[in-house]
């Protein structure tokens, strides 16, 4: 039983110093917000006329996104979408999808 | 490890037990336990499944649910405006029982424990949880509109404003209308659910006169100073397609109706239609105001955004349009789908010991139909501000639809295939 105290002052010790680090879910959790249109982790409904983009390579999604951001890609919604999302969560993003199948 | 003698297997595995005890409390553990979600419709569906998904099973889903299927309420404005079915809006719950594994209850849930942790159900019985979701969405105020209170004169001036049996009737009230007839539709003060629906459903029944009763009217009552949303697509919609059909009144809240003669009781003046259609203020959902959490203006449940929980009572957490909203955040179905992914996400992690995610993003899309086939959107991204302790929305993003038009007419279907799939396939 001695055990338990020095675990739970551990356990509050490690909520403490992560507080402030990433969620190890961070790209999933941000992956999600975009299921509504383009499927559960990326896999778009065959035929609705969205796009998947499960397995898509990361580069290609991120300049998809990038040229939304931009305006050099026109769009109905996506330049809207893409510009409230940072840079950095973009790329999680991405990374996430491509690794989707 | 082939050569390992019992005895020092024996001795690995308590040293791996203790190790795994500590690795649960530090955040690598698997989560399990028991999750309650009441209310199965796009918060709390997406929430079962996702707590299922993410967990690979490792935690119990129960949801509870008191109607049979899942009927949405985005897309049933074409079903009041003739161009769609009940059918085309109904999704059945057995793609998260068979392929996600939840027990999906058809009961009403009575009273809430959040001491003891448990559930009453109105069939009988009760039902413990490690944490629960409410997702109740929201009930109507009657005492606001007096004459209402009874089920009758309900069932005569109908709101439709949960999608269901009074689709269907109001879709009825609007055929048997004669040409010539009015049709008007009252709006509460913001806050209310779907800021843009009451303006969508003016249109298409608008649009359903214009080719089979063309002398008949539309007249919208908002309570509101202004059109709540998407106001210059809106307003250029009615003078474009509906000039002479549609007249928008501002500042008319309903008080009280004359169920007897259709008419409207307003402040200072009274409006008789043929069809008379209340949308009556709301607020979250009854079982939110039973279950004795804290509330908003004793309207809406105060919820902390980096986990959906009840501000009040730790294990219950809260989401779609019970929750008092941060700023300019809409009720929607879209949104609460994003709150049931958020809540998710923050009780596997409260769960298996760890803090939930600092730095939380929600986002909205809501299509609306001007006809049966053009479109107009509004977007928006919500970002955590630490310092607010709200999820705030992003300043030069989001935005409306340039002009409507008929490419996002076919992505909103898209849209509505891929989010019922995102909470119940």
């Amino acid at each position: 039983m001695k055990l338990f105290a020095p675990a739970a002052a551990l356990c509050l010790l490690a909520m403490v110093s992560t507080s402030h680090a990433a969620d190890p879910n961070l790209a999933r959790n941000l992956a999600a917000t975009c299921a509504n249109c383009h499927g559960t982790n990326g896999n778009a409904v065959k035929g609705a006329g969205l796009d998947s983009l499960a397995g898509v390579p990361k580069d290609k999604t991120l300049q998809k996104l990038a040229d939304f951001k931009s305006g050099d890609k026109p769009a109905s919604i996506m330049h809207q979408i893409a510009k409230g999302y940072t840079d950095a969560q973009l790329d999680l993003i991405a990374t996430y999808f491509a690794a989707q199948k | 490890m082939m050569l390992m003698k019992r005895r020092d297997f024996l001795k690995a595995g308590a040293a791996a037990g203790a190790m795994a005890s500590l690795y649960g409390c530090a955040g690598g553990g698997k989560a399990s336990g028991h999750v309650v979600v009441v209310g199965g419709g796009y918060g709390g569906a997406t929430v079962a499944k996702y707590l299922r998904m993410w967990s690979e099973g490792g935690v119990q889903v129960t949801l509870i649910e008191r109607n049979p299927t899942f009927i949405s309420c985005p897309i049933s404005n074409l079903v009041i405006g003739g161009t769609k079915t009940m059918e085309d809006i109904t999704v059945s719950y057995d793609g998260l029982k068979n392929k996600w594994g939840i027990r999906v209850v058809q009961d009403d849930v009575v009273a809430v424990d959040g001491v003891k942790k448990t559930v009453t159900l109105k069939n009988g019985g009760a039902m413990s949880y490690d944490r629960l979701v409410l997702s109740p969405g929201v009930d109507f105020m009657w005492d606001e509109i007096p004459t209402l209170k009874s089920a009758e004169a309900q069932s005569k001036i109908l709101h439709a404003w949960k999608a269901g049996p009074q689709t269907v009737a109001l879709r009825k009230q609007l055929e048997d209308m004669n040409d010539g007839g009015v049709y008007a539709i009252s709006i509460p003060k913001a806050p209310y659910r779907c800021p843009p629906g009451p303006y969508e459903r003016a249109c298409l029944v608008a649009n359903y006169f214009k080719q089979h009763k063309p002398k008949s009217k539309v007249v919208i009552l908002d309570a509101n100073e202004d059109v709540q949303s998407k106001k210059p697509l809106f307003t250029k919609a009615w003078a474009d397609l509906y000039k002479g059909i549609i007249e928008y009144r501002n500042n008319s809240e309903v008080k009280d109706v004359e169920v007897a003669t259709n008419t409207a009781v307003l402040e200072f003046d009274k409006f008789k239609a043929d069809v008379l259609n209340v949308v009556p203020p709301h607020r979250a959902g009854d079982i939110a105001h039973k279950s004795g959490i804290k509330l908003v203006n004793n309207r809406w449940v105060d919820i902390n955004w980096l986990s959906m929980e009840s501000t009040s009572t730790p294990g219950i957490h809260v989401i779609g349009d019970a929750i008092f909203p941060a700023p300019t955040m809409p009720k929607s179905g879209h949104m609460a789908n994003q709150h049931g992914k958020l809540a998710a996400a923050a009780i596997l992690n409260m769960l298996s010991g760890i803090e939930p995610n600092p730095e939380p993003v929600v986002m909205n899309t809501c299509y609306s139909f001007v006809d049966a086939k053009n479109v107009i959107h509004v977007a928006s991204i919500h970002q955590y501000d630490a310092a607010t302790k709200v999820v705030q929305p992003v300043k030069g993003a989001g935005g409306v639809s340039a002009a409507r038009n008929e490419l996002e007419g076919k992505v909103a279907i898209g849209w509505a295939k891929n989010i019922w799939a995102d909470m119940l396939a």
